[in-house]
């Protein structure tokens, strides 16, 4: 089973990744990263694994392993 | 679907666009499609003096930094001194439409055997947002903050329109609005690297990329404005030439 991994440490908070999910598995996480921009947060039970995110995210944060 | 981030980008360095920039996106396709084809030892990408050359840091390719509005005239020099080289421009629309106008037209008539791939985001982002050949009409940036009148201005520079008379190999139109948008835009890409390979010509693909900051959106309302752009540039194949 494949998984998302994320690596909030490059995250810029552009949230491109939160307006392309398709199921909403992907939220803003009201928390600031390392760079001080507001990283996200995902809910693996809503995840589908579609990669809409990975190809969207300017920083390279998104991974489906 | 697995989805891991290509060999070619260098996660580890400075990631130097702006939030939402979609440099960033574009970076990707051409090491994903570098890794499709096994060609990274290869490859050199000509940068201009702009926001493209950050992928200097994220692409681990050798490049060279033309001067500024010339990386297609230098990507040609340096296809005809290392022909086995797999040579990508990476200018932007102020580049390749304004400042080097000249040396993409000329390249074309030519028809020499480089990709130029053109991030088309309608300003001069490095410089603070002016007006570029590719700005929408009424559109408001620094150097036209009432809006592009294109009675004074001029009309919009559509490449597409004129490149597509010319005798190239291929040139299209991709845009990053969409997953689904980006995974077309690499089809793209890879297609254009493997017309070089097979030394079939001249390949232009522009890429309509968001620029936040000097549209003065936010990300989301720049993908927004993104259909606007696409109402005056037409996505899609324009020259797709076989080989020689």
């Amino acid at each position: 089973m494949s998984k998302i991994v994320l690596s909030l440490e490059r995250c810029k908070g552009c949230h491109l990744c939160v307006s392309v999910c398709p199921t909403k598995a992907l939220t803003p996480s009201g928390e600031l990263g390392e760079k001080g921009y507001e990283t996200v947060r995902v809910d693996e039970e809503k995840c589908v694994q579609c990669g809409s995110c990975y190809r969207m995210c300017p920083d390279y944060v998104i991974e489906i392993l | 679907m697995k989805c891991s981030v290509p060999n070619g980008v260098n996660t580890s360095a400075h990631i130097g666009w702006c939030p939402g920039c979609g440099h960033g996106i574009i970076a990707r396709l051409v090491a994903e499609a570098a890794q499709a084809l096994g060609i990274e030892d290869r490859i050199i990408m000509v940068e201009d003096v702009a926001c493209g050359e950050f992928a200097q840091n994220v692409l681990q390719f050798n490049s060279i930094g033309a001067a500024h509005g010339r990386p297609i005239i230098t990507a040609a020099g340096a296809k005809r001194v290392r022909p086995d080289a797999i040579v990508i421009a990476h200018p932007g629309d102020g580049s390749a439409y304004s400042i080097g106008m000249e040396s993409t037209i000329h390249c074309a008539l030519r028809n020499e055997n480089i990709l130029a791939l053109v991030v088309n985001n309608s300003v001069f982002g490095m410089t603070g947002g002016q007006m570029s050949p590719t700005s929408l009409p009424n559109m408001k940036t620094t150097s036209s903050p009432h809006g592009r009148d294109v009675t004074k201005n001029g009309n919009i520079f559509d490449a597409m329109k004129v490149l597509s008379q010319l005798d190239i190999a291929y040139l299209a139109r991709g845009s990053v609005e969409s997953p689904a948008q980006v995974i077309k835009t690499g089809k793209m890409i890879q297609k254009a690297l493997e017309k070089q390979m097979n030394n079939e010509g001249f390949c232009l693909v522009e890429v309509l990329s968001p620029c936040p900051t000097n549209w003065n959106l936010t990300p989301q309302e720049a993908l927004e404005f993104m259909k606007e752009q696409e109402k005056y540039f037409q996505l899609g194949e324009f020259v797709d030439k076989g080989g020689k």
